[in-house]
């Protein structure tokens, strides 16, 4: 059964390379798309790639255009920059020398990770050098019982987690992108995920970072310590950033216990005000082995079933919701989860449901849920949105999103993180037009706006998002982070194009 | 209409890392999840949906260990099987079981329920013994379809596609029978969670093999169980001066 779920995902990802390869020669180049001037930098000249050559070695300074295209796309094939270099180093020293050179150059970089980003922040607008941390993959040290991962900003998540695994620790944060997004990217983004509901933001569990500013210098914050009221906390500058303060070169992240017993619940549910109950319910009766609470609504099961080839455990029904628990003890955990689900079936509060009793079901519920941005995009152009939403208005959204593109748009679907209200708003069409967009948009940031939520709740501004900010942030914030960006980066040759809006 | 006997054992979990135990005497089985070897699972599925044909009147799980056993038979009844038969064995004594002894209980229980048809799944994931099946048969001296990737039902002709090293083989046995799952029979279905709820009001008979006149002992000694020799990494090379120069050192050119 495995094996033919393993041979299903790879024809998938198959298909996924041939459409990348197909893809690359039909999204057009951000340039064109987007109202972008490039910055008045530098240009490489062959010294510079010398130069480069010499830092990292001839063998990691990519200048082959063939070699760079899956670097100039993002992962949802929506931008795609004109880099013609990419370099790839493997320790803080030579990134420390790649930004010396480049800010006495005036050349502006695009750092990258596991470009997995989804609003066209990991790579570049112009020819950006991409600066690759995919050979700083090193693990530093697990301390088993301070709990704490010190390790270089291009470790991979999942196979972090390998090794933590083997220490009886896990990853505080989970998303769908685990097997190739880097931790540096992640704490670059200030990823939020799926356990963020039980393990919190990595504002609270990364512990330090070290950083390489757009001058050269390497910035030291790579403490272990849990506690450290000594001045101004700068690794906080350094998360969320999305790159334009400085370069994460090495991160050391608190880990929670593996725990012992995991279970998932999943259920059909008729309205959007039940999906609320349910939630209610699971916090009141499952409170702290609680670990996930995710919705999603019938036209995503219908999108996810019908491209992945993914099957429904249970009845079609308008919404359902996933619901996890993590705790250290099998039989109390089940006991309480066997409590709830009794409860909201006899009170006739879900419809159907099933409890996954080993752990090939539990990935293949989690899976409906993880790769739902993957089936997104089989299913034609996608727009992405993720808003912070008050909880019990999140569903509104897709619904005025659907009365208003009626007849415009292929589908509109809602699911995402309900337990920290955010939602995600994914709307699709056969091929991208400027009357779509401007259908789309602004009309779903306004409506996120005039309801006091966030038009980016976990998935960073990017190139996407940056003229958004001022939907969510004030003038004077928007103010005071220009004098930041200003200050670690005076030429502004750290990811420009990024983040910050142009004008304000 | 048959009434069909599904044989269900609770093995360590297919997703679980394996350790083997310090002492070498076994795998790690404490505090590690554990659920229904998943070839039984598609031998109940194979169950159910006979009954939803109407061509079994009754579904029958059988596991046979100790007390944590009921979980594996729940799940069998939230699937849809109709009852259940736990033989207890002593967690004690439980190392000593394997399919002989299983077969042996099967074979009694199939006569005693007046079975007429018998589905196990080829093999247990953590002994890999492949044998629980054709023993049954032979104690029966009933006919058996082993691996079986397809199953029909007319009357009292069974028919059953096999899987094996060349191909497909198709065989036709007249009931009563053995039959042993194999992969690509079906897909099992999720335990929804109304039929979780009525599974827990199902019957469950509980017997000891004693019962059954089966004695528990065995001629077999475990001497050792280690883990396989750990692979070599390869190792990446920039170009082929390189790759040269580390077959020299290697001796091998």
């Amino acid at each position: 059964m495995r094996l033919l779920q393993a041979l299903s995902k790879f024809a998938a990802s198959k298909s996924l390379i041939r459409n990348v390869r197909a893809a690359f020669s039909q999204t057009p180049l951000t340039s064109d798309t987007y109202k972008v001037e490039r910055g008045n930098y530098g240009e490489i000249a062959s010294e510079d790639i010398s130069i480069f050559k010499d830092i990292v070695g001839c063998s990691h300074v990519v200048t082959d255009p063939s070699d760079l295209e899956g670097n100039n796309i993002d992962w949802l094939k929506t931008v795609r920059g004109q880099s013609k270099l990419m370099v790839k180093p493997k320790s803080t020293k030579e990134v420390s020398e790649i930004l010396k050179h480049c800010n006495e150059r005036n050349l502006a970089v695009c750092p990258q990770g596991g470009n997995t980003g989804l609003v066209g922040g990991s790579v570049p607008v112009f020819d950006e050098v991409i600066l690759s941390t995919q050979r700083m993959n090193k693990i530093i040290s697990i301390d088993p019982i301070s709990g704490v991962l010190v390790c270089q900003a291009g470790c991979i998540l999942e196979t972090a987690n390998k090794d933590l695994a083997g220490h009886g620790l896990i990853a505080p944060l989970d998303l769908g992108a685990k097997g190739s997004c880097h931790l540096g990217g992640n704490i670059s983004t200030n990823a939020g995920g799926l356990r963020l509901l039980r393990y919190g933001s990595l504002r609270g569990t990364v512990l330090g970072v070290e950083a390489v500013l757009s001058d050269g210098a390497v910035l030291d914050c790579l403490s272990t310590l849990r506690k450290d009221n000594t001045g101004y906390d700068l690794k906080q500058l350094m998360i969320g950033s999305e790159g334009t303060l400085g370069v994460v070169t090495a991160l050391s992240i608190l880990c929670p216990q593996k725990p012992a017993s995991v279970n998932v619940a999943f259920l059909g549910v008729e309205s959007f005000e039940k999906v609320l109950k349910i939630q209610q319910c699971a916090r009141k009766d499952l409170g702290e082995i609680l670990s996930a609470v995710e919705f999603m609504d019938s036209e995503c099961m219908r999108n996810v079933t019908h491209h992945l080839n993914m099957t429904n455990p249970i009845a079609d029904c308008p919404f359902y919701i996933l619901i996890e628990t993590s705790g250290s003890n099998a039989s109390h955990d089940e006991e309480k989860l066997g409590r709830f689900l009794e409860e909201v079936m006899d009170a006739g509060i879900a419809d159907d449901g099933t409890l996954a009793t080993d752990y090939t079901k539990m990935e293949a519920i989690w899976g409906l849920r993880e790769r739902m941005a993957e089936a997104m995009l089989h299913d034609g152009y996608n727009f992405k949105y993720d808003f912070s939403l008050p909880t019990d208005k999140m569903y509104d959204l897709v619904r005025a999103s659907r009365e208003h593109l009626k007849g415009i748009c292929k589908s509109v679907v809602g699911y995402g993180h309900l337990g920290d209200g955010n939602l995600h708003l994914n709307i699709t069409c056969e091929k991208y037009s400027r009357d779509i967009h401007s259908a789309v948009e602004p009309f779903v940031y306004e409506w996120t706006s005039r309801h006091k939520g966030s038009v980016s709740a976990e998935h960073g501004l990017g190139f996407k998002k940056r003229q958004y900010m001022a939907y969510t942030k004030s003038k004077e914030e928007i103010m005071m982070m220009k004098k930041i960006k200003q200050l670690f980066d005076p030429k502004g040759i750290l990811n420009p194009y990024k983040m910050l809006p142009d004008n304000f | 209409m048959a009434r069909v006997l599904v044989g269900v054992k609770r093995v360590v979990d297919y997703a679980v890392k394996i350790r083997v135990k310090p002492d070498k005497s076994g795998v790690v089985t404490d505090g590690v999840k554990h659920s229904m070897n998943p070839f039984d699972e598609i031998a109940v599925e194979e169950a159910i949906r006979l009954k939803e044909k109407k061509f079994a009147s009754e579904v029958v799980a059988v596991t046979c260990g100790p007390t944590q056993n009921q979980e594996t038979l729940r799940t069998a009844l939230a699937m849809g099987a109709d009852r259940g038969i736990h033989v207890e064995i002593p967690a004690a004594d439980y190392p000593k079981v394997g399919p002989l002894h299983v077969s042996k209980i099967l074979a009694k229980l199939a006569q005693k329920e007046e079975a007429g048809l018998i589905i196990v799944g080829k093999q247990a994931i953590d002994d890999d013994c492949n044998q629980t099946a054709q023993m049954t048969a032979s104690f029966l001296d009933w006919p058996q379809g082993t691996f079986a990737s397809e199953l029909k039902l007319e009357g009292d002709k069974l028919t059953v596609v096999r899987e094996i090293d060349g191909g497909l083989e198709t065989i036709e046995l007249k009931m009563p029978a053995v039959v042993s799952a194999d992969l690509r029979l079906n897909e099992p279905r999720y335990a929804t969670l109304p039929n979780i709820m009525k599974a827990k009001k199902k019957k469950v008979d509980k017997l000891s093999p004693s019962d059954l006149g089966v004695e528990i002992a065995t001629n077999i000694e475990v001497l050792e169980v280690s883990d396989p020799p750990v692979r070599d990494a390869g190792m990446k090379v920039e170009n082929t001066e390189e790759l040269i120069s580390k077959l020299k050192e290697a001796g091998l050119v």
